[in-house]
């Protein structure tokens, strides 16, 4: 009961929760906002809509066995595809509201999109951010938006998601005919790319590019949220990025 | 003046009666997707125009456009199909030979400067000055560029003229270049296929004469007419592609039963063609109606695209010949890979880490 109380309890003096003997570690840690919501929620919704368009987009490029029965009675690949279609559609729309919450957000919703090239810091940053993943460095810098490294690798990702998203409306458009808006807006795409089976290629090899996105996005995550000087996967929940000590730098 | 005759006088006189020249006229409309009134239209360009003046140039090709082209069934005989046209010059089927075929193509470029249609069927080797393929004396390309100089339009045969075909695939030896990269001054109606749908070929014909102009074309410089759709569009067997069955193998119940080719490697999604609507021979068939996959003869380099039977074909940009499934997962497991070594080498780390700061601590407090 009083164990309890003990760890509840604020010390009137200070204002500050109350150091127990063998809490010598703990520190008063602080906090910064950096997530707006519309940031957050898409980047779940992303979550979403990517896992659904790579399994119904591998399942267009390999269907599923052979049905069996009446033709009228299945819809197998008719489904499969409207799937990818409207999310395919839903990642499009949500990619422009991305882009309009990166100009009408914080600055911390810009980051995706623009790289500091011209500024010292930054490459020093990124530098150091490297040494710190060739284990050459005993501690990573504290960064309230995204380290250089970080952030090198989501406008990498946006440039991916507008590459799909512009070859997926051309394959689109081969569907929906000439002189459709898809046709006009992304129908250049494929000559660009020389025929419709190369786009279906590249489009193709994006879904194992999402992959290997993934792995190293949730494993750096990961990390970071342990081995950083810095919260990671609730700040993406939350908003607020917590710092685990209170040195500078 | 055997110049101003029409296309009309010399059917009449072959004995074709004025019935099937109506029928003709009707059959090319529908296939070129005209309003109905326009057959009138066509008929009334066939009886009064002056044929047009062809030159049809055979560079590195098999003829089969032209064999392609002769076999037009609707509703006319060949040799009558031939006459819409006036073909001045075809060193494949002229009677005359050598010097006196030369010089008809010499006259007709002088007397029709700017009227004739210049047909070609083949690609243009460029490679050791146009060595590799000699008509009347002088490389191919040559004579391509000199009789397209006065030409009123080009029209490309086939899918060597349009894009290469088999002797520009890799590794090219002759440098096979298509017409469209040859002859840059003026314009070039692709008409690709390996051969062309005879009905095609008249029908892009048929629309010259009554219009006076190109059929419009796609972004790639085919006529939309008959290039505007995929096989699979039009696919009878694309019932079977939507609710999932498949020719899983080729002697499975699924071919017996005209499924789906898809998995088979057909062409069709990715090919522009008019093959499931027009059809071949008179409209038989097609590849996919008589269990084949489209192997995509119509589409810029469809050698180099990999087997014809795979659907997910193989890719050549690393320098590496394999499907996006293989390049793709390896690419993924070798990340994963690197990313479980990391991970171990951060844990190891950590731990030693730690361990020196409690060693470090411990020292601390004896000092």
């Amino acid at each position: 009961m009083s164990t309890y109380d003990d760890e509840l309890r604020i010390d009137p003096v200070t204002g500050q929760p109350a150091i127990r003997t063998g809490d010598e570690g703990r520190i008063n840690r602080i906090s910064v906002f950096v997530f707006e919501w519309p940031i957050r929620l898409w980047h779940w919704l992303m979550v979403v809509f990517l896992i659904v368009l790579g399994v119904t987009g591998y399942f267009i490029g390999s269907p599923l066995p052979t049905t069996t029965g009446e033709t009228g009675e299945h819809y197998v690949m008719g489904y499969i595809r409207f799937v990818h279609f409207v999310t395919g559609y839903f990642l499009a729309i949500s990619f422009l509201f991305r882009i309009y919450w990166a100009i009408v957000g914080n600055h911390h919703a810009r980051e995706a999109f623009t790289l500091p090239l011209h500024k010292g810091w930054w490459w020093a940053g990124a530098a150091h951010m490297a040494a710190w993943y060739f284990f050459a460095v005993k501690e990573p810098k504290k960064w309230v938006g995204h380290n250089p490294l970080a952030q090198i690798s989501m406008f990498i990702f946006m440039l991916y998601l507008l590459f799909m998203i512009f070859t997926g409306f051309a394959l689109y458009s081969e569907g929906a005919g000439a002189g459709s808006w898809q046709d006009q807006m992304f129908g250049w795409v494929i000559p660009l790319f020389g025929q419709s089976q190369d786009v279906h290629t590249w489009h193709h090899l994006g879904m194992w590019a999402l992959i290997v996105f993934a792995t190293l996005h949730i494993y750096t995550a990961v990390r970071e949220d342990i081995m950083s000087r810095q919260s990671m996967i609730s700040t993406m929940i939350s908003g607020e990025r917590m710092f685990k000590d209170d040195r500078p730098e | 003046m055997s110049h101003t005759q029409t296309f009309y006088d010399v059917i009449r006189r072959r004995g074709i009666t004025r019935r099937s020249f109506m029928q003709f006229c009707s059959m090319t409309a529908a296939s070129m997707g005209l309003a109905p009134a326009m057959s009138g239209r066509i008929a009334h360009a066939m009886e009064t125009k002056p044929r047009i003046p062809v030159i049809w140039f055979h560079g590195n090709e098999c003829t089969c456009c032209s064999e392609s082209f002769i076999r037009s069934a609707h509703p006319l005989v060949g040799d009558v199909v031939l006459s819409m046209i006036n073909l001045e010059y075809d060193d494949l089927i002229m009677a005359a030979a050598g010097h006196q075929a030369e010089a008809v193509a010499e006259k007709v470029m002088e007397e029709h400067k700017g009227e004739y249609v210049l047909a070609v069927e083949g690609d243009a080797p460029l490679n050791e000055d146009g060595m590799y393929c000699f008509v009347a004396g002088k490389p191919f390309a040559e004579n391509l560029r000199r009789a397209a100089k006065d030409a009123a339009m080009v029209i490309a045969w086939g899918q060597c003229a349009s894009f290469g075909c088999v002797q520009t695939a890799k590794p090219n030896p002759t440098r096979g270049t298509p017409v469209h990269k040859v002859v840059l001054d003026k314009p070039v109606i692709k008409v690709p296929g390996c051969p062309p749908i005879a009905e095609v070929m008249t029908g892009v014909l048929s629309y010259i004469l009554t219009f006076d102009r190109l059929p419009e074309l796609d972004r790639q410089g085919r006529p939309k007419m008959f290039y505007g759709q995929r096989i699979h569009d039009k696919c009878y067997r694309r019932g079977h592609f939507d609710a999932g069955q498949f020719v899983e193998r080729w002697d499975d119940d699924g071919a017996r039963k005209g499924y789906c080719l898809y998995k088979m490697g057909c062409k069709g999604p990715t090919t522009y063609n008019a093959c499931s609507t027009v059809m071949w021979n008179q409209g038989v068939s097609f590849p996919i109606g008589s269990g084949h996959g489209c192997l995509g003869c119509s589409e810029d380099g469809f050698w180099d695209k990999g087997s014809f039977y795979d659907r997910v074909t193989d890719i050549h940009q690393f320098g590496i010949e394999d499907n996006a499934e293989t390049v793709g997962a390896g690419v993924a497991i070798g990340v994963g890979a690197a990313v479980a070594v990391h991970a171990a080498m951060s844990v190891v780390r950590r731990t030693l880490d730690k361990a020196d700061e409690k060693a470090e601590r411990s020292g601390q407090g004896q000092g």
